[in-house]
């Protein structure tokens, strides 16, 4: 059972003000707070092991190389790779997906070929496939979104016909909440050749995550969403893809050997690790991935998915208030958007700040495609993490009629 | 905080002035906050370095709604000399330059209320409209 008095007590943000009323934080599909152990754990590494990994064979450099060696393994551990050298750290999920885009989409795609993704993705796995397919000459295809918010399944197999080379698809929707069958996809994917990526940065930081029980190729995420630290996340690349993938960026840290003529490359996962990297990070969502294991993935779920049931109750009570996704919990997390008949999003936001101290998030939440398809240029949003309660849903709900009644 | 959420800018948010189609425009514009999901169409009727007449339409939020028809209101108010123009040494020598000339200050001085970082590119985006205008046009 989760705790929410306790947890809270372990987020210092929590207790902050915000204009004059506690802080209600909902924008968790935007960042995640931060624990008191994830904020100790980078104040004790740059308090007593900073030095640069892999360089010198110092005391500091020698703690701070296994600091960032045991990062990649407790990260990789949490996402059900067997491997540690899967998992490459990135900055987040856009630089994730960029990374698959530059190396293997660079070599793989090629004139004519198909990549097919969905109408709900979130702009980092959209752009990067409209820009290599124009480079290359390819076709970007799209699985479109039903009326109840959930994926055209068979949209999406109408259009496997086409032999995408890739199938990249979000696994939690961040505008939608709508939770994606990607296991089954990447299964029908895999039958016509394709290969599976998977934008998981709505996913892992709610959900227990297996990447061997999901079938997939690529895994991207962000560590901020998951208690992290911003700058650091990861990207899980099945081994046998791994291995033939070039470099992404080149310089210091990834090399084997450097002659004036020319040079060769280190393995896995160094091979990605052009720089310094950022170890400070990498310790921090360590020490999330511990916080979360400590709670258990399916407890977190479980609080979020009650905290949903709860919500959608109160707010579908609320007149003029139009919800987007699905409202059948067994295919939504922790995130729903709605719109207020005849009030814009940012002026929902603003006031549900200045009065309530809520804060959520308004705008098109980088889905703006979608946004125009259902003809709202903006919706609200509110998204749940274990921290959050009933009690912070009532002061949104409160908030939401005290909206109504100021333009009403 | 002082509430942003004045009667008059919920007014004019919900009865916008000079909102809708201007039959016999020269000129027309569009401006957006792609980020924000704002739009707002300017019409506007140019007689060398005056504006005759003008209207807007669009969709956006309470303040760049109340922003446009605040505006619009202004402009049409032969009376209304922009902070920009309050020197010593008068006015501009035309209405195109001295709208020209106008920015933030003036707008929140016309909304009279607190404009955050965030909401500024809302209370600003129908002048940044009409600027387009005037700068392709004159």
């Amino acid at each position: 059972m989760i705790d929410v008095t306790k947890i809270k007590q372990d987020f210092p943000i929590l207790s902050r003000q915000v204009n004059g009323k506690p802080l209600t934080y909902l924008d968790n599909a935007a960042t995640s707070q931060k624990p008191k152990q994830v904020i100790e754990a980078i104040v004790n590494y740059y308090s007593q092991h900073n030095a640069n990994v892999h360089r010198g064979i110092h005391t500091l450099g020698d703690e701070a190389t296994r600091l960032y060696q045991q990062a990649r393994q407790t990260v990789a551990t949490f996402i059900g790779a067997t491997d540690p050298n899967e998992l490459l750290f990135v900055r987040n999920t856009t630089e994730a997906i960029n990374l698959v885009m530059q190396t293997w989409g660079q070599a793989a795609i090629g004139k004519g070929d198909v990549i097919l993704t969905t109408q709900m993705e979130h702009h980092s796995d959209m752009v990067p496939w409209q820009v290599l397919a124009k480079q290359k000459g390819a076709t970007v295809l799209y699985v479109g979104v039903k009326e109840d918010g959930t994926l055209a399944m068979a949209d999406y197999e109408a259009k496997l016909l086409q032999k995408p080379k890739l199938v990249a698809v979000v696994h939690v929707s961040n505008f939608l909440g709508v939770i994606n069958p990607v296991a089954e996809m990447a299964e029908k994917a895999h039958k016509v050749g394709a290969l599976m990526l998977v934008d998981a940065a709505q996913s892992v930081p709610h959900q227990k995550i297996d990447v061997q029980k999901l079938g997939v190729d690529f895994l991207a995420f962000s560590g901020h969403k998951m208690m992290g630290p911003m700058g650091i996340g990861g990207l899980w690349v099945k081994k046998e893809i791994l291995a033939t993938l070039p470099p992404f960026l080149y310089g210091g840290g990834m090399i084997d050997e450097v002659t004036f003529e020319g040079t060769t490359y280190t393995d896995v996962p160094d091979r990605f690790d052009a720089g310094t990297p950022n170890v400070a990070g990498a310790v921090g969502l360590a020490a999330a991935v511990d916080y979360l294991s400590a709670l258990g993935m399916e407890a977190v779920a479980q609080h979020e998915k009650s905290l949903m049931t709860y919500a959608l109750a109160k707010l579908t009570e609320i007149k003029g208030l139009h919800l987007f996704g699905p409202i059948d919990i067994t295919q939504k997390s922790g995130v729903v958007a709605f719109s207020l008949d005849g009030i814009h999003a940012h002026d929902v936001a603003q006031i549900l700040d200045r009065e309530f101290g809520v804060a959520v998030r308004s705008g098109h939440h980088c889905v703006m495609p979608l946004h125009v398809a259902y003809g709202e240029p903006a919706t609200t949003r509110a998204s749940f993490y274990v921290y959050n309660d009933q009690a912070d849903v009532d002061v949104l709900v409160e908030g939401i009629y005290a909206v109504q009644k100021k333009f009403g | 905080m002082d509430d942003i959420y004045q009667v008059n800018i919920i007014d004019h948010y919900k009865n916008p002035r000079h909102f809708g189609d201007l039959p016999d425009f020269t000129h027309k514009g569009r401006g957006a906050n792609a980020s924000c999901g704002d739009m707002v169409e300017m019409y506007v009727k140019l007689a060398g370095d005056t504006i005759t007449d003008i209207s807007f339409k669009g969709i956006g939020c309470a303040l760049s709604t109340a922003a446009a028809s605040m505006l619009l209101e202004k402009i049409k108010d032969p009376d209304f000399v922009p902070i920009t123009s309050r020197t010593s040494t008068g006015r501009q020598k035309s209405m195109v330059k001295e709208i020209m000339a106008m920015g933030e200050k003036d707008m929140v001085e016309m909304m009279g209320i607190d404009v955050s970082p965030t909401r500024m590119k809302c209370v600003t985006l129908p002048l940044r409209a009409l600027q387009d205008i005037l700068k392709k046009n004159t």
